[in-house]
C-alpha cells in the first residue's frame, strides 16, 4: 500500500512540477494576488476632492473656505462659478462633492442668524459619500463653534462681573475620547490581507484538485490508472496529498510576504493557523473531489468551480460585512465553511485570538470537512466502480 | 478573411457549446445566481452597529446620552453592563463593535459647568465600518454636547445664543445613498468579465490538448478567421448573459437606467468583444487548460473585482497600481455603466472610456490573431 501510494504521489508531483509554467503557477498567481489585493483593496477615504463654489464672497465665506482647505480632509479641485460648470464637475466625476456658499451667508453669520452651507455629494459610491458627508459636517461644526464662541463673548460683554473684569461663565463641555482596538490605525489593509490568505488557499486547492482529476478523465489516462493495482483510496490520497502541500506552501508564502511587505500585525499563534488550515483543507479538497465527480471536461470543472467559489467568497465576510446582509442571507452564510476560516484567520492575525475563543469555528470547520470529504470520497469511489 | 470559412468555424463552435449543456447551463446560470445573491447580500451601508453601554454614572444625565444613541438608527444597544469585564468579552467575541463608557463623575462635571469626557471604544478590525461608526458616534456626542451647552448658555445669558452654522446636504445621482445602486451596475461588469474569461480561456487550449488543433491548422482556415469565428460564438452566449444582467438590474433591483440604453448596449458589446478576445489570447498562450484556467482567473476575476473601481476607488490606490488599472478594460466599462445607470450621462462625457474600450478590443484581437499565426508557423 505504502509503495503504491508513494508511486502515485510521485507521479502527481512530477506531473505538476514538470512543466515550468505549472511551477510558475504555484508561485506567481498567489504573489500577484497578494500584492494587488494588498495595495489595491482600500476603502479608506483620506482626502476628498471637492469643488468650492462661493457665491457669497465675504470675509466669512473665505474663512469657511480656509477651514475646509486646511482641515486635511479636502482637496479643492475646482472652483466653478456657475451652476452649469458645477454640474459638469459632478457629471464628469472630477470631484466627490461640491460645497456651495449661497449669497447672504456672511450676512447671516454676522447677524447671528442661522446660516447654512449647501453640500452636494456624488452619491454614486454611497460609501465614499457618507464618509465625505461626515468630513463636511465635522468641518462646518468646527467653524460654527469658533463663530459661536466669538459671538458669545461679544454678547456677554454687556454684563461684566462686579470687579469690572470680563465675565467668565462656566460653560459645560462634553467631549469624546475614542480608542480603537485591534487595528488602531484603522488601516483597511490589516483587515483585508488576512482575508486574501483565505481566498488564495481556497481557490488554489479547490481548483487544482478538481482540474487535476478531470484532466485525467478527459485525456483518458484515468482508465490506465484504474487498470493498475492502485486502490481507490490510494488514488484519492495520491491525488489530494500533493495539494495539501501546495496549500501549505501557498499559505507560508503568502503569510510570509504579508508580514514582510505589508507589515500586517500577527498577534496570534502560527501553529494554530497551520492547524486551522489543515482542518480547512479537508473541506476544499473534498469540494474539489466532488466537483471532479460532476464534471467530465475541464471546461465544466472550471465553470463549476467559479459557480461555487464566487458565492463562498463573496459571502464569507471578506469585503462585505456579514452583519449588513439580509437576515436570510446571514443564515445562509452559516453554511459557508469559508466564513469560519475567515474568522479564524482574522482572529489570529488581528486579535491574537487563541483556541479558547476560536474553538467553535474550528469545530464547525472540522464537521464540514469530515462530512464534505466523506461524501465526496464515497461518490468518487462509486464512480470508479 | 473569408466569410464562408468564418461561418464554418462559428458553426462548429456553436455546436460545441450546444452539445455541452452543462457548461452552457452554468454559463447562463452563473450571472443569474451571482447577481441575485450579491445584489441582495452585498451592502456597505453601516447601520444598527451593535453597541455595548457601560454606565458608571447612573444619573438622569447619563441616561439621556444613552437615549440619544438608542434613538439613532445607526446604533443598536445590545447590552448594558455594570463592569468592565463584559465589555472586553463582547468586543473579543465581536458581539459589539462599539462600547460607550460613561465615567463616574460625568454628570457632576457637566452640572458644574466643567468638561466631561465620554469614552468610545471601537473594534477597528474592519476599518471601513469602524471609521463610519466612529463618525456617527462622535456626531451623536457632539450634537448632544452642543445642546447641553446652548441650554446652559441660555440660562446664564437669558436669551438664546447664536444659532451657528449648519450644513445642508443633498446627494445627487443616488439620493437614498443605497450602496446597492452602485454595487449592482458594477457587479454586472465584474460578472461579465468572469463569465467571458470562463467561456473563452479554455477554447484553444482544449483544441491543443485533445489534438484537434493540428486538424484545424491543416484546413485552409486562417488564424484571424479562427479567432473571429470562436469569438463570435461565445459573443452570442455573452450577449444573452448581458441581457439577463441588465434586465435583472432594472426589474429585480430597481436600479434605474437614467441614460441611453442604446449607448449602454453598444459599449457592452465592445466590452464583450475585448474581454473575449483577451480570453482567447490567454488560451492560445497557455496550451494546457489547467494553466489557461489559472491565468484566466488571474487576469479576469482579480482585475475585474479589484482594479476596476467596482468598489475600491482607484484614486486612493498607489500610483503603480493606478497605472496597472489603465489596462483593465473593466475600469472603462464600469465608468460607462455606472454613469449611464446613475448619472444619465452619455457619449459626450464618456467618449474617452468608449474609445479606450474599442482600442482594447482591437489590440487584443490583433495579438490573438498574431499568436495563432505563430503557432501555425
Amino acid at each position: 500500500m505504502r509503495q503504491r501510494l508513494r508511486a502515485i504521489i510521485r507521479k502527481e508531483f512530477i506531473q505538476a512540477l514538470r512543466d515550468s509554467r505549472m511551477r510558475g503557477m504555484l508561485i506567481f498567481p498567489p504573489l500577484i494576488q497578494l500584492l494587488v489585493f494588498g495595495y489595491a483593496v482600500n476603502l479608506d477615504v483620506d482626502t476628498a476632492r471637492i469643488a468650492w463654489m462661493d457665491q457669497d464672497r465675504t470675509p466669512q465665506s473665505r474663512e469657511l473656505f480656509a477651514d475646509f482647505a486646511n482641515s486635511g480632509h479636502f482637496v479643492i479641485a475646482a472652483a466653478p462659478s456657475n451652476e452649469k460648470e458645477m454640474q459638469g464637475t459632478l457629471d464628469r466625476g472630477q470631484v466627490d462633492g461640491v460645497v456651495r456658499v449661497l449669497p447672504g451667508f456672511g450676512r447671516d453669520v454676522a447677524r447671528g442668524r442661522y446660516a447654512s452651507v449647501q453640500v452636494l455629494l456624488d452619491g454614486t459610491n454611497s460609501n465614499t459619500a457618507s464618509i465625505v458627508s461626515g468630513f463636511a459636517s465635522q468641518t462646518a461644526a468646527r467653524y460654527s463653534q469658533s463663530v459661536m464662541s466669538d459671538e458669545q463673548r461679544v454678547r456677554l460683554v454687556g454684563g461684566t462681573t462686579s470687579n469690572g473684569g470680563p465675565l467668565s461663565l462656566p460653560v459645560p463641555r462634553l467631549t469624546e475620547q475614542t480608542r480603537v482596538w485591534f487595528n488602531p490605525e484603522l488601516k483597511s489593509r490589516n483587515y483585508f490581507i488576512p482575508g486574501v490568505v483565505v481566498n488564495i488557499i481556497t481557490l488554489v486547492t479547490l481548483s487544482l484538485t478538481a482540474m487535476a482529476i478531470v484532466r485525467e478523465k478527459e485525456i483518458g489516462t484515468m482508465e490506465q490508472l484504474m487498470v493498475t493495482p492502485i486502490r481507490p483510496l490510494e488514488l484519492i490520497l495520491g491525488k489530494t496529498l500533493p495539494f495539501v502541500l501546495v496549500g501549505y506552501w501557498d499559505l507560508i508564502l503568502v503569510v510570509g510576504t504579508s508580514l514582510l511587505v505589508f507589515h500586517v500585525p500577527f498577534n496570534g499563534s502560527f501553529a494554530l493557523l497551520l492547524f486551522a488550515a489543515l482542518v480547512f483543507l479537508l473541506t476544499t479538497l473534498g469540494a474539489g473531489l466532488f466537483l471532479s465527480t460532476i464534471s467530465r471536461t475541464q471546461q465544466q470543472a472550471m465553470m463549476a468551480t467559479t459557480l461555487i467559489f464566487q458565492p463562498f467568497f463573496m459571502l464569507s465576510g471578506f469585503s462585505f460585512p456579514i452583519r449588513n446582509m439580509p437576515q436570510v442571507v446571514q443564515w445562509l452564510t452559516l453554511a459557508n465553511p469559508v466564513r469560519y476560516f475567515m474568522e479564524i484567520v482574522r482572529g489570529v492575525f488581528l486579535q491574537g485570538a487563541g483556541i479558547s475563543t476560536l474553538w467553535p469555528q474550528l469545530v464547525t470547520l472540522a464537521v464540514f470537512g469530515v462530512v464534505i470529504l466523506g461524501l465526496s470520497v464515497r461518490r468518487f469511489n462509486k464512480q470508479l466502480e | 478573411m473569408n466569410f464562408r470559412r468564418l461561418r464554418a468555424i462559428m458553426r462548429k463552435e456553436i455546436l460545441h457549446i450546444v452539445r455541452d449543456p452543462r457548461s452552457l447551463a452554468s454559463a447562463l446560470l452563473t450571472p443569474l445566481i451571482m447577481l441575485l445573491i450579491f445584489g441582495y447580500a452585498l451592502s456597505l451601508d453601516v447601520d444598527r452597529i451593535p453597541t455595548i453601554v457601560y454606565d458608571l454614572d447612573h444619573t438622569p444625565q447619563s441616561r439621556e446620552l444613552v437615549r440619544e444613541f438608542q434613538g439613532s438608527r445607526y446604533f443598536q444597544i445590545v447590552e448594558e453592563t455594570q463592569s468592565y469585564g463584559p465589555v472586553e468579552k463582547a468586543m473579543d467575541a465581536r458581539r459589539a463593535l462599539l462600547a460607550i463608557v460613561i465615567p463616574p463623575m460625568y454628570s457632576r462635571h457637566l452640572l458644574a459647568g466643567e468638561e466631561s469626557t465620554v469614552q468610545l471604544l471601537l473594534d477597528g478590525s474592519d476599518s471601513n465600518t469602524a471609521a463610519i461608526a466612529q463618525g456617527y458616534a462622535e456626531g451623536v456626542v457632539q450634537n448632544y454636547g452642543a445642546r447641553v451647552r446652548t441650554d446652559a448658555q441660555t440660562m446664564v445669558a437669558g436669551k438664546p445664543p447664536q444659532m451657528g452654522v449648519g450644513i445642508e446636504t443633498r446627494v445627487w445621482y443616488n439620493p437614498d445613498m443605497l450602496s446597492r445602486n452602485y454595487i449592482v451596475p458594477g457587479l454586472i461588469a465584474v460578472i461579465m468579465m468572469i463569465i467571458t474569461g470562463n467561456l473563452s480561456s479554455l477554447t484553444i487550449a482544449r483544441e491543443w490538448e485533445s489534438g484537434t488543433m493540428e486538424q484545424l491548422l491543416s484546413t485552409p482556415v486562417r488564424p484571424s478567421e479562427l479567432a473571429l469565428g470562436k469569438l463570435a460564438a461565445y459573443f452570442l452566449v455573452g450577449l444573452i448573459d448581458m441581457v439577463i444582467c441588465l434586465v435583472m438590474a432594472v426589474y429585480v433591483f430597481d436600479v434605474p437606467i437614467k441614460g441611453s440604453l442604446v449607448f449602454l448596449v453598444i459599449s457592452s458589446c465592445v466590452f464583450l468583444f475585448g474581454s473575449l478576445a483577451s480570453g482567447i489570447l490567454i488560451s492560445a498562450t497557455a496550451r494546457t487548460q489547467l494553466i489557461a484556467y489559472q491565468l484566466g482567473t488571474l487576469t479576469t476575476f482579480l482585475p475585474g473585482f479589484l482594479l476596476s473601481g467596482f468598489i475600491y476607488s482607484i484614486s486612493s490606490m498607489p500610483r503603480v497600481i493606478q497605472a496597472v488599472s489603465l489596462i483593465v478594460p473593466a475600469r472603462y466599462f464600469i465608468n460607462i455603466i455606472k454613469a449611464v445607470f446613475l448619472k444619465g450621462t452619455g457619449i459626450e462625457l464618456l467618449w474617452l472610456d468608449f474609445l479606450l474600450l474599442c482600442i482594447y478590443g482591437a489590440v487584443m484581437f490583433f495579438f490573438t490573431a498574431r499568436k495563432l499565426r505563430e503557432k501555425v508557423a
